[in-house]
């Protein structure tokens, strides 16, 4: 089982980078620690912004280093960063125009007990609904990496969220095939489709095994890149497979069931989609794992919706 | 350009101003006419920017964090060769770039604003930008007196006077009224000396419609070691247009063909009595 969490391959990778270019600025609202940047901010303390509580003004003093030429990295919980500061994201960075990363750190439902103060369960939709930012899901260590290497070089703004807790891995040092904005094809399948996204990929991969056993054929897709959405690889699912599954930590409304969806019913509507995702109400308390069962967002969920449409065309 | 000079010019362009909401159809007539010579003495006295600047990492840089105030601050870029008349024609027309706020696809304005109390922090952000790369560029926002109610206000208000960013100047345009009436009854702006210095800013007072006045705060401000500076430019709201100052009900309004005409001919007489 792994034990890194993203958020310290995000710090590895920013110190990394902050080596080799002087103009990557890391800001933090009091979240150094839970961001797992206190190595940062220790080795690059001229590289590293702190702004206290006030995620607000985080993400506009993150707007305005940008507007100078810096490359800010702007870490905080992704409650926060996602809704409190949204009037900040919606005018500073994604009107505006400034490169900006923000780093939505214990994201979705890992938080657990805490309750929903401290749950981000509606930031893709909240976020993707913003013209000229883009909003991307990392699954596991070895994508994370990859995806903040790219973003640390490009000048466009962006959200990244990721989870609290090490997940387990889905690639492998080395096999980790990665395109900017391109679903990762998991798994190739004929019957059904199943499109899942950060913490969730790998309990797609896992229910596609499972599948396979049983006969249905699944393909698997890692969508990391919410906005820009892989159009393509939904449109290739709605017409290769006969069914597509989603499954994402997030509200049922706005998230990625819904891009689907949206693209499915406008090209291919007599293709079945079901997408399995968090209520629309407070979850349940427990550790993300509890959460997920109790839900059924796990390989378990994914098979019996998988059987359910099989059966049903 | 002497200071009488400038204060002709900024009635003129409190002129050009009214032909720019006549014709738009809308426009902040009281708090353009408020911020004019604010934004006259940082443009014409102060800040090392121009059309032929705008890619110079050196340049100073200027936020209007009170976007409403938008069709004074494109009159002073006008002014300064930003663009042509032509193109600030088609203010608020279909498909025109110079829309009621404050966007940065127009040449001079550096970040968009009109979603009040983001300004100070972005210049903070600036500002910051500036030390960290040992760069002498100084970094001003405009506020207004209502907008501070904003509370982003204060969290950039902190974190400029933790870092003590002496190369940022706030200058508020403390006209006294917003859109429901005066700021004391609406939300009360009291003490803002003491707000200000409790939060570790160099605090100035100015009389906000007379240029040399502002001047000597801006240079007093440029002088300040150590700690951010605010100038509370004690302003009159439609100010160069007698029937409009302090009238609330100016904040948002298109002249009526009489008030055009006589607004027209009072800054045009006062233009000529600055000289």
């Amino acid at each position: 089982m792994n034990t890194v969490p993203n958020r310290q391959i995000i710090c590895d990778v920013l110190m990394e980078r902050a080596a080799v270019d002087r103009d990557v600025v890391v800001l933090c609202s009091d979240s150094r620690g839970s961001a797992s940047l206190t190595a940062f901010a220790d080795a690059y303390p001229a590289q590293f912004v702190e702004v206290g509580i006030a995620e607000q003004s985080l993400v506009s003093i993150a707007a305005g280093l940008a507007s100078c030429g810096k490359r800010p990295f702007a870490a905080s919980p992704a409650s926060f960063l996602s809704t409190r500061s949204l009037e900040q994201v919606k005018v500073d960075v994604a009107y505006s125009g400034t490169n900006v990363k923000l780093i939505g750190i214990s994201g979705g439902i890992s938080y657990g007990a805490l309750g929903m103060t401290h749950h981000s369960a509606q930031d893709i939709a909240a976020i993707s609904a913003i013209p000229g930012i883009r909003v991307y899901l990392p699954s596991d260590r070895f994508q994370t990496r990859l995806l903040i290497q790219a973003l640390a070089q490009d000048d466009k703004p962006a959200y990244i969220r990721v989870g609290r807790n090490p997940v387990e891995d889905v690639y492998t040092q080395g096999d980790c095939p990665f395109a900017m904005d391109r679903a990762t094809l998991l798994r190739e399948g004929g019957d059904v489709s199943v499109i899942a996204c950060g913490e969730m990929v790998h309990a797609a991969r896992e229910a596609g095994e499972m599948l396979a056993g049983k006969g249905i054929s699944t393909r698997v897709l890692d969508m990391y890149c919410l906005k820009p959405i892989d159009r393509e690889a939904v449109l290739r699912a709605a017409y290769e497979t006969k069914g597509i599954i989603t499954i994402e930590e997030h509200s049922p409304y706005g998230g990625m069931g819904a891009m689907v969806s949206q693209i499915v019913a406008g090209t291919r509507p007599v293709v079945p989609v079901r997408s399995l995702a968090l209520p629309d109400a407070p979850v349940v308390t427990g550790a993300s794992k509890e959460v997920f069962d109790h839900y059924g967002l796990n390989a378990r969920g994914i098979i019996n919706l998988a059987e359910e449409l099989i059966r049903g065309v | 350009m002497n200071g009488k000079e400038l204060t002709a010019k900024s009635f003129a362009l409190r002129k050009d101003v009214v032909e720019m909401i006549r014709r738009g159809g809308g426009g902040h007539f009281g708090g353009d006419f408020s911020v004019m010579d604010i934004l006259v003495t940082l443009y014409c006295l102060h800040m090392n920017v121009g059309p032929d600047r705008m890619d110079d990492p050196d340049r100073d840089r200027f936020i209007l964090s009170k976007g409403h105030s938008v069709e004074a601050l494109y009159a002073v870029l006008c002014d300064r060769g930003f663009f042509s008349r032509e193109e600030l024609a088609t203010f608020s027309r279909f498909g025109s770039k110079y829309i009621g706020h404050p966007n940065n696809k127009v040449c001079g304005i550096e970040m968009n604003s009109g979603s009040l109390g983001h300004g100070l922090s972005v210049g903070v952000g600036m500002a910051l930008a500036a030390k960290m790369d040992e760069r002498p560029f100084r970094v001003y926002v405009v506020m207004g007196d209502g907008e501070l109610a904003e509370g982003s206000v204060w969290e950039g208000a902190m974190a400029a006077g933790h870092y003590g960013l002496d190369n940022l100047t706030a200058v508020i345009d403390r006209n006294g009224l917003q859109i429901s009436g005066s700021t004391e009854t609406v939300m009360a702006q009291n003490s803002l000396r003491e707000r200000w210095s409790a939060f570790g800013w160099n605090v100035l007072e100015a009389e906000g419609n007379d240029i040399a006045a502002l001047d000597a705060a801006v240079i007093r401000a440029k002088g300040c070691r150590g700690r951010p500076s605010v100038i509370i430019a004690n302003t009159v709201k439609g100010y160069g247009y007698s029937a409009a100052e302090n009238q609330a009900g100016w904040h948002h309004k298109v002249p009526t063909a009489e008030q055009y005409a006589a607004a027209m001919a009072e800054l045009e007489e006062r233009r000529v009595n600055a000289l």
